[in-house]
């Protein structure tokens, strides 16, 4: 049915990229139009599209366009000797057993910086939970192909986050993640100890990532019933299998960069990955690197399922420094370093530059120009890009390298709101009580939709579930689905996931009050007085895409596709994460132990001995003792047989 | 007498009604002094919204009430400051009465006591006339009514009023001498926390004392008594805990509330010792030192008991203090409750030692208790060794205080004994000391 849903959806857009450039590639002109476009495209659109049989749409889906069109002021040249080995190399080849794949897309963000995301993908047709062990490993990584087998995962999304995601800025990230790291896996249902093999997974990832992952215990894993289904094929959704824990005050390194490349087929040594160098990596604004293992669909029909292995690397670039005057950037400026190949081993190596806000080279221009142009639905949004495959040496020209480089005209032109947006604070003074509140945006002018919003607050925050407030627009909304777990001290965190409905145009509003425990001392962290984290919420939602909120009927499209506003693709899956909070405690003095031991017990004693005092001795009265010298005269008194004085 | 009693009342609870309509309420809810984890009305309200949320109010680590108590404000919840100024009309009442029979007893002991010139000739003023101790039982009602500490309680809507209420009702049967009602109401307070246990003694001395059964272990009416009250405690004690479980289905309870009160997981500052002791604490000494501070409440109990065995209600007073001295979650209602016992030993005022000492002690912690925690929560410019170093002065303050009355009591049972104006054997005035 979502495959239908897919291909119909691409049959649009087909139809409407026709309506805008008028050209007609030479390949596509043998495609009319009928349902099958989507499938004879290339193999990862059908992937994809079996992909979506999974419950929840995946955040970074992108339907990729059957076609690559060439702008009518490119060359004809250049469109006959690029876009044919690109449309043929696929179909001819027969399917290899596993498969990897890379692609650089790097978006100019309206606030100056600039966004770039890695992402590698490494498929593998294999069954790791089937008895015979999997003992050849060629592009998946043996580390992380044994970590599944032995502990059956059967998703594992794990993300070091260094920085938060500005949304208000910079709009949607294509894959989100909260400040610190954040794992979450969903077990096999074999699994029947899952609290072992979890606190286990997380001691080996812990090791492979050099992250603090060891640190995850009972105290900040929570179970969420509703927010984190599967992303990948399967639909047991028995929450018993699923655990998610963030750890927001990890600090994300070159130690956690290292592993994560060396996962890659090729290492940093060819292709992308060359220009992931630390020293530029994390001189940025945001920097988040993932890991999702997920099993997905081979073909459409999904007879055969494959582990999908992807890594993805997100930075934001400020290259907007003052003092540097005019804005412009390159690849070498970015990454101090240019691309002279792809990485052998890749069946694709593409660099996308999304060029939707600059249609007409008004706002920046591109240099090297390309010839190729592609079309994808990104977040309810179509977007244009450049394309430069790297398996052409073509891309590289004469030199031999291909340094991207864009250059700014104007700094003008205003970025749609991000549809979903979400705030938190702590309100409140002093280190007794305090209040979270946590602002959820809808900015979509006419409709309202539904967000769930989930919340793992520690156990040293003590909520209470009596205080809560849920008010949009001045008027309380009340939620339809709330799942509450409270927190048991030092074993379990608080547990709040709920349904909410925002009204268009508005902010809810949802508070909740807490109290700060006193610890014992031991418990504090080396810093107490820094504070204590407490992880981001996270709001997950289906959000009406932009495209089905366009009503303005300027732009030309057939009549017979533009009279229900809402498409099929009228609303997408975003998943925001909102600011880590951090909250102080009251502290004893932790200079103090023995003092306080000392001090109380002396109190203890005091209180022990009075009554001791009273409860064992009688009273008698006070003959005064006589003095030392009358006691030596009666001494001898009494030798020689005298009455005492 | 009922006339005063009337308008006591009507004063405290017209107080404690001006007291819930004004914005203090709020303020005084959230005092660690007035409120502990385990009787703050807070948690209350916490333990019926998770119960209407479809989760187990003892899931969690925030309520820590009993079952009974859930249901009890299941369907008063929008009554509950009638309840609690209620549950303060009836300690106030129960304790009236309580005093106003144990005086006539007393009073009867002495007469025959003077009757059998039992006493020496240079007692008589220690003996107690029925003039000064007719305003005695309306005394006690005041000053637990008006007590500061008992209307902070009470406005708080801390649930420790309740056990107090439960705790005069049981003192009240005993000294009326229904034993059944006695062991319903002890088994009902060592239900709700597991302190009053301590109790039992008391109220055994007491009710053989009136049954005129000798304490005597060699003889079977004492075991046989014992056996009976033991039945009937233990008996409420089964009903009482199966009730709590049929009403919420499960044991959970046992290990929130009970396991709560002796663990002593919540560190949250109070007026006691535990908390601080218990924070700075290393970990591997815990569990000895735990058992150290639980032990001293049931510890004096055995010697009290043999001490004062022909005084079972001073007695009685001794353990009300010596409970909310070292309880693991102490609070002000729980010091209202003995301090309402302090007009009965009017009498003893002449042997009393350091009483201005103590008591100016005891209202200069009051008054700092929140001065410092304003300072180390709010204002930040204090620490937390300012709150407990007042927390130890005051529970210093309690125990001289109970151990000067205890002395008191002592001295004049010895001197009702022995005479008033002792003689050395030279015959001049001798003093008296504790050997």
């Amino acid at each position: 049915m979502a495959a239908h849903r897919c291909s119909y959806s691409a049959f649009l857009l087909i139809i409407c990229s026709l309506s805008r450039f008028f050209v007609a590639d030479s390949q596509e002109t043998t495609l009319t139009g009928d349902n099958h476009a989507a499938e004879v495209d290339n193999p990862q659109t059908a992937t994809e599209t079996a992909g979506q049989t999974a419950e929840q749409p995946a955040v970074e889906e992108k339907l990729w366009e059957a076609t690559e069109e060439a702008t009518p002021d490119d060359a004809d040249t250049d469109k006959q000797d690029t876009s044919t080995p690109e449309t043929a190399a696929p179909s001819s080849v027969p399917q290899p057993k596993d498969d990897f794949q890379e692609e650089l897309v790097i978006r100019p963000l309206h606030s100056g910086d600039i966004y770039t995301s890695f992402q590698f993908r490494t498929l593998w047709e294999t069954d790791f939970m089937r008895g015979n062990k999997v003992s050849h490993y060629r592009l998946f990584p043996k580390s992380l192909g044994q970590v599944i087998s032995k502990f059956s995962v059967r998703e594992l999304h794990i993300s070091f986050t260094q920085g938060y995601w500005r949304t208000m800025q910079w709009g949607q990230p294509f894959l989100p993640s909260p400040p610190g790291a954040e794992l979450w896996v969903w077990f096999q249902d074999s699994v029947t100890d899952v609290d072992g093999t979890w606190k286990e997974l997380t001691n080996v990832l812990s090791g492979i990532f050099c992250a603090s992952l060891n640190f995850i215990d009972s105290t900040n894993t929570v179970q969420p019933s509703a927010s984190f289904k599967p992303l990948g094929i399967g639909n047991v959704t028995d929450h018993r299998f699923l655990r998610y824990a963030t750890l927001p005050r990890e600090i994300v390194c070159t130690e956690n960069l290292t592993p994560w490349k060396k996962l890659l087929p090729c290492g940093s040594k060819a292709g992308l990955a060359v220009l992931l160098k630390s020293e530029k990596l994390f001189h940025s604004s945001f920097h988040s690197q993932a890991v999702h293992i997920r099993p997905v669909c081979q073909d459409w029909q999904c007879k055969t399922t494959s582990w999908e292995l992807r890594q993805t690397l997100n930075v934001v670039f400020d290259l907007h420094t003052p003092g540097q005057g005019k804005r412009e950037w390159s690849l070498f400026k970015m990454f101090s370093r240019t691309l002279t190949e792809a990485c052998p081993l890749a069946s694709s190596s593409k660099i996308y530059i999304d060029i939707t806000d600059n249609p007409q080279g008004e706002q920046f221009e591109v240099s090297p120009a390309t010839p190729l142009l592609g079309q994808a639905m990104v977040l309810g949004d179509r977007r244009t890009f450049s394309v430069y495959d790297l398996t052409h040496q073509i891309t590289f020209g004469t030199v031999r390298s291909l340094n991207l480089l864009i250059r700014w005209k104007s700094s003008e032109g205003d970025m749609l709101r991000p549809l979903l947006h979400g705030e938190r604070y702590v309100a409140g003074y002093g280190l007794q009580t305090g209040e979270i509140h946590t602002l959820m945006y809808n900015n979509h002018p006419y409709r309202s939709f539904p967000v769930l919003l989930l919340d793992s607050v520690p156990w040293y925050l003590r909520l209470y579930i009596h205080t809560l407030t849920v008010a949009s627009k001045g008027k309380d909304n009340k939620p339809s689905y709330i799942h509450y777990q409270p927190s048991k001290d030092r074993v379990r965190p608080h547990l709040l996931e709920m349904l909410v409905q925002l009204p268009p145009n508005s902010v809810t509003e949802v508070t909740v009050q807490f109290e700060r425990a006193l610890l014992k001392w031991t418990e504090y962290t080396p810093d107490p007085n820094h504070g204590f984290y407490v992880g981001s919420s996270v709001i997950s939602s289906l959000v009406p895409s932009i495209v089905a909120m366009d009503t303005n009927s300027t732009r030309e499209q057939p009549l017979f596709s533009s009279f229900f506003p809402c498409k099929e693709e009228s609303s997408y899956f975003v998943r925001v994460y909102t600011e880590p909070l951090l909250v102080n405690l009251p502290t004893p003095d932790f200079s103090m132990p023995y003092n306080v031991i000392c001090l109380t017990c002396t109190v203890v004693a005091v209180g022990y001995g009075s009554l001791y005092n009273l409860l064992t001795r009688s009273f008698q009265i006070e003959e005064p003792s006589p003095g030392l010298a009358k006691r030596i005269a009666n001494i001898i008194r009494k030798m020689r047989g005298v009455p005492p004085l | 007498m009922a006339a005063p009693l009337t308008l006591l009342l009507i004063v405290a609870v017209t107080i404690r009604a001006a007291l819930y309509r004004s914005s203090l309420a709020d303020l005084i809810s959230e005092r660690v002094e007035v409120v502990s984890p385990l009787t703050a009305w807070k948690r209350v309200v916490e333990g019926l919204a998770l119960l209407d949320l479809g989760v187990s109010p003892y899931s969690g680590d925030v309520f820590h009430e009993t079952p009974l108590i859930i249901y009890f404000f299941h369907f008063l919840v929008d009554y509950a400051e009638i309840t609690f100024m209620l549950a303060d009309v009836i300690t106030a009442v129960a304790l009236y009465m309580t005093v106003k029979d144990y005086n006539k007893q007393v009073f009867r002991k002495q007469k025959y006591a003077l009757e059998a010139d039992r006493y020496p000739l240079d007692c008589l003023e220690l003996i107690r006339s029925p003039k000064e101790m007719y305003y005695i039982p309306l005394k006690v009602a005041m000053f637990y009514l008006l007590n500061p500490f008992t209307i902070l309680s009470c406005v708080a809507k801390s649930t420790c009023g309740l056990n107090n209420a439960v705790l005069a009702l049981f003192i009240l049967s005993t000294i009326k001498g229904n034993v059944l009602l006695s062991a319903v109401f002890l088994s009902l307070a060592t239900y709700q926390s597991i302190y009053p246990l301590t109790l039992c003694a008391a109220a055994l001395l007491y009710l053989m004392q009136r049954q005129y059964i000798p304490v005597n272990y060699r003889r079977a009416s004492f075991w046989w008594f014992i056996a009976q009250y033991a039945f009937m405690y233990l008996g409420s004690l089964f009903v009482i805990v199966c009730l709590s479980f049929f009403l919420l289905g499960s044991w959970d309870y046992l290990p929130s509330v009970y396991g709560f009160i002796l663990s002593v997981p919540d560190l949250t500052p109070n007026i006691g010792l535990f908390w601080y002791f218990f924070a700075e604490m290393f970990e591997h000494f815990r569990l000895f030192f735990l058992c150290v501070f639980q032990i001293n409440v049931f510890f004096y109990t055995i010697p009290l008991s043999i001490k004062l065995k022909e005084h079972p209600v001073f007695l009685i007073f001794m353990q009300l203090a010596v409970i909310s001295i070292f309880k693991s979650y102490p609070t002000v209602g729980d010091i209202a409750l003995y301090l309402a016992f302090l007009p009965v030993w009017s009498h003893l005022h002449r042997f009393l030692r350091n009483i201005f000492l103590v008591s100016c002690v005891l209202l200069t912690c009051s008054a700092l208790f929140p001065v410092l925690w304003h300072l180390w929560i709010y204002a930040g410019s204090a620490n937390s060794n300012f709150y407990y170093a007042i927390t130890l002065l005051f529970n210093v303050a309690q125990i001289l205080l109970v151990s000067d009355y205890f002395y008191a009591f002592l001295r004049r049972e010895h001197h009702l004994t022995y005479g008033l104006y002792l003689k050395r054997k030279d015959g001049s005035e001798a003093t008296l000391v504790l050997k």
